[in-house]
């Protein structure tokens, strides 16, 4: 049996160094989500509304973003808005950027979704009640909504930390390139490591993921 | 914009889009061909398979396709398993879309009503032929709309292949950055290709959606 690269993970703090990787992904992605996720309510709230120029506008931006592949998304932040505007980005800025637009164009359309799935009586005999427009979806909308949002915006968590995988392609230090270099720097005394390593990172991926995807469907099933 | 510059490099993003292109589709035709035969496990509860495909779609779908990608490429060959890159890329969006495609086909069988299964056995037909006559075709029209957002979701994750050298849109843009600092115009002309592959796709999936709607009403 050759050498598979596990005695290298175990040499000196390479593990923790891999964690670590992983865990700048889930830093990005945690914080992206944070932020897109109220941007991403209000995105909703203002697409269901009348005005045709703010929906024209909306939609583009959600078009454009949801066929973008997110790969195209940061090469534009990271290497094209810092050539035009002549400013300096961090890979990890960029990446936080790229993913709040992101995560609010899906959100957002999430958000419109969930809003326009509540039967239109619900507005019109909270009207009848006498509540205003802000009570209405404060009291009686978005509790209702919220019960389908939560399983579908669980699920954008996971699509984020899988997504956070990009980031190596701008330069950021995350788990993929700390087990690259770590391959780098054993190249003589265990060529073969590149096996174990990057089988390790895909199970730690998956142990992020996988925990988070079925709490996702457990409340799906039990509020669906 | 340097437009002499954009027509010169045109033929690179042309090679490129073909690539992306041909390696994107055949990787869903194997996505496909999988997704249905785990479809089919699943909807058919057939015993020990339909473990073995749960536990692929996990894992297939809770890990991202480029750390899958790195795996096939750098680290299977160790293990004297050796790909192209290009096979690399086919086998990496069949193995990530072969899950999102079974789901998409399954929800597809358990939305035809209960009843037409039931009514094709009482006729005395097999499983085979229920699934060929009956169950099949119904739950063909109505998993269009999901077939498609997947072809559109694994056409994007293509873009993840220049990390294992395949010298597709992303490779070419980047190089081309690289080699004559024409940030915009290379970035430009990636964002015009990739809308020229995946918005079509789109268009139809949204047309697609329209049209069930309407066969859905009518019932």
């Amino acid at each position: 049996m050759p050498d598979l690269g596990l005695d290298v993970l175990l040499k000196g703090n390479n593990f923790i160094r891999l964690l670590e990787g992983l865990f700048v992904a889930v830093k990005i992605s945690l914080v992206s989500v944070a932020l897109s996720i109220p941007a991403g309510v209000l995105l909703g709230i203002i697409m269901t509304g009348k005005n045709i120029a703010v929906r024209f506008f909306t939609k583009f931006y959600l078009e454009f973003i949801r066929i973008m592949p997110q790969l195209v998304l940061l090469f534009l932040v990271f290497f094209g808005s810092t050539r035009s505007l002549g400013w300096n980005l961090e890979g990890e800025t960029a990446a936080v950027i790229v993913f709040v637009l992101w995560g609010t164009a899906e959100m957002g359309d999430l958000v419109r979704s969930a809003l326009s799935s509540i039967p239109k009586h619900q507005y019109e005999s909270s009207q009848a009640l006498g509540l205003e427009k802000r009570q209405t979806y404060f009291y009686i909308i978005l509790p209702q909504t919220l019960r389908r949002l939560l399983p579908l915006s669980i699920n954008l968590v996971t699509r984020m930390v899988k997504t956070t995988s990009l980031v190596l392609m701008i330069g950021v230090v995350e788990v993929l390139k700390a087990g690259q270099q770590m391959i780098e720097a054993n190249r003589m005394n265990s060529p073969n490591a590149a096996f174990g390593i990057y089988l390790v990172i895909f199970i730690l991926y998956f142990l992020v993921c996988w925990p988070v995807s079925m709490a996702a469907r457990h409340l799906e099933k039990k509020w669906g | 914009m340097d437009f002499a510059y954009m027509k010169l490099v045109l033929p690179l993003y042309e090679k490129a889009a073909v690539l992306t292109l041909k390696t994107g589709l055949e990787g869903i035709v194997f996505a496909t061909l999988a997704g249905l035969v785990c479809a089919v496990v699943l909807y058919e509860k057939v015993p020990v398979l339909r473990q073995l495909v749960m536990g692929y779609i996990e894992i297939s779908r809770n890990t991202p396709l480029l750390v899958q990608l790195f795996f096939i490429y750098y680290g299977l060959p160790k293990a004297g398993i050796v790909f192209s890159a290009e096979t690399c890329g086919v086998a990496g969006i069949a193995f990530l879309g072969g899950s999102y495609m079974a789901e998409a086909f399954r929800s597809g069988l358990e939305n035809v009503a209960a009843v037409q299964r039931e009514s094709a056995y009482s006729l005395g037909m097999g499983r085979l032929q229920t699934m060929r006559y009956v169950t099949g075709p119904q739950a063909a029209a109505a998993s269009i709309p999901a077939f498609l957002a997947n072809v559109i979701f694994l056409l994007k994750e293509t873009s993840v292949f220049s990390a294992v050298s395949l010298m597709d849109l992303m490779f070419t843009a980047k190089d081309l950055i690289g080699l004559y600092y024409k940030t915009t115009e290379s970035l430009f002309l990636l964002v015009i290709f990739y809308l020229l592959i995946l918005l079509p796709v789109s268009l139809i999936g949204a047309a697609a959606e329209r049209r069930l709607q309407y066969a859905g009403s009518g019932t």
